[in-house]
């Protein structure tokens, strides 16, 4: 497997690096369909016979394996390269379905627990990570940029992956004409399929086509002394093992973990939300069920948008800026939604719009952030271990928003008044982010990795 | 002479830019079919 070495995949002089982009797209675009599972879920409650609950628990498992495998493998995946990564990744990801399939088609539910969920899950960690740290050392000029095009393929894989799979579904099933139909067990089997063999070689396209850069490799006309005179930036750098030990690591994981648990608050609850906010005094809203769907859509193109828009402006403006509007003005917006959200639709869609723009911004401005404040030699690391905020968040979330409203009523008696209280922890939570997020400061020079052309003591102190 | 200059002065071709588009071709096409799938069910919050 010596073809897969970082050794073999560095460019070779003029190679072209907007082709890293689409290598990493291609991997970040298969393992988002994690967030198109709704699309079979319901055939899965009536192929097994189990609740909605046991059959989301397989998404849970992906998303928990997701987190730990990052935090685990991020040292291997920086050590052997984005290549070897990358393909591990596909391998684990299309074995998992092909896992799951088994799964449906012997009616065995531990099978796509053990095959989707956590073989699964080890592909989505891996995958996740596998092309950060190369984007980012290809565009030390625009890392926001780099990094947000291919965080922005994980939340646009599952505007794809939903439709297609509803498409193969149909053409899977015989019944699918019937009136309230739901997908057979078999369909979904197939679905996963094939699923497994488009996913293996598109993953493969995106494995055999990104490089690394040569060693003191430097786009043209870029000068790093620059980018560090006006940002938050170091030219040093610390381990992963060093920097979990650094408070601004911890500081960075608040922050994030307070983004996305907000944003998890909404997106978890979108399509009934809505019809709460605007559920009239005789019990009926006036959102439809099918606005709602439209709704549910916006906020994917929120998310995935922002993830792009907002992490190229950090650029601009620096990540701590930025960082500071996903949590300041977002919790502002926050109050604005819980206070004022039922009196307009348009209102009420705006500001859930712009919400979930810096939920997504958060996750894929965040690799540049790490880049910034502990250097490119084990940026993909770091941010592996950084992703388990994500898992916390990711249970954290919607435990905050279903136990406030298991507490104010039953699912179709709810209000706006009853998500108050959610919405304004939510809030809480965002300040403490914004409040993290502001105690960043330059890493101390004791954490950076020895420079062979600097003795230790003459380092300079670092800039704000 | 036209020839002559062509084979002396060849217009330089990058070899990467097929690459390029065939590249961004297989990511950019499907995404933009999720966008436009995902945009007709949202024009039923503003119908």
């Amino acid at each position: 497997m010596g073809w897969l070495d970082r050794e073999r995949t560095i460019a070779p002089p003029g190679f072209n690096r907007w082709l890293v982009p689409p290598a990493a797209l291609a991997v970040h675009l298969c393992i988002g369909q994690a967030y198109a599972t709704s699309v079979y879920k319901t055939a899965l409650v009536k192929h097994f016979g189990a609740s909605l609950t046991e059959i989301g628990v397989i998404f849970s498992i992906a998303i928990v394996m997701l987190g730990l495998s990052a935090a685990i493998m991020g040292t291997w995946v920086d050590k052997n390269g984005p290549r070897k990564a990358m393909f591990t990744s596909a391998v684990f990801w299309a074995s998992g379905f092909l896992v799951g399939s088994l799964g449906i088609f012997s009616g065995q539910l531990w099978l796509v627990y053990l095959g989707y969920g956590f073989i699964g899950g080890i592909g989505l960690g891996i995958g996740y990570i596998s092309p950060v740290s190369t984007l980012i050392k290809w565009f030390p000029d625009r890392p926001g940029l780099a990094t947000g095009m291919a965080i922005m393929g994980f939340g646009g894989g599952a505007l794809i992956a939903s439709p297609v799979s509803t498409a193969l579904l149909k053409m899977y099933d015989p019944n699918s004409g019937a009136k309230g139909w739901v997908a057979s067990g078999d369909s979904v089997g197939k679905l996963f399929l094939t699923l497994a063999v488009v996913y293996l070689a598109y993953m493969m396209f995106g494995a055999f086509t990104i490089k690394v850069p040569a060693e003191g490799w430097k786009p043209a006309g870029f000068d790093p002394a620059k980018v560090k005179a006006a940002t938050l930036v170091t030219t040093d750098n610390v381990s992963a093992k060093n920097a979990v030990k650094t408070r601004q690591f911890w500081l960075v994981w608040i922050a994030l973990f307070c983004n996305v648990t907000a944003g998890i608050g909404i997106l978890e609850q979108a399509a009934p939300m809505i019809q709460d906010f605007f559920r009239q005094s005789d019990g009926v809203s006036l959102v439809s069920a099918a606005v709602a769907a439209g709704f549910v859509g916006l906020l994917s193109i929120g998310n995935m948008s922002g993830r792009f828009a907002w992490s190229a402006t950090s650029d601009v403006t620096g990540r701590k800026r930025i960082y500071m509007m996903y949590l300041g003005v977002g919790a502002v917006l926050y109050t604005v939604l819980a206070l004022a959200g039922s009196t307009s639709t348009f209102l009420y869609v705006a500001l859930a719009f712009v919400i979930i723009s810096f939920y997504g911004g958060g996750f894929a401005t965040v690799p540049a952030y790490l880049r910034d404040l502990f250097g490119t030699f084990q940026v993909g690391a770091i941010h592996g271990r950084l992703l388990t905020a994500w898992s916390a968040a990711g249970i954290a979330g919607p435990l905050i928003v279903n136990a406030f409203l298991d507490a104010q009523g039953k699912p179709g008696q709810l209000t706006a008044a009853s998500y108050q209280p959610a919405l304004l922890t939510m809030v809480g939570l965002l300040v403490i982010g914004f409040v993290a997020n502001l105690l960043v400061k330059p890493v101390d020079a004791r954490f950076h990795e020895p420079r062979p052309d600097r003795v230790r003591s003459e380092e300079p102190a670092m800039e704000a | 002479m036209s020839t002559a200059q062509t084979t002396v002065n060849p217009t330089p071709v990058n070899p990467s830019t097929g690459k390029l588009v065939v590249a961004w071709a297989l990511v950019g096409v499907p995404l933009g079919y999720g966008v436009y799938e995902t945009l007709t069910r949202v024009a039923a919050l503003f119908g």
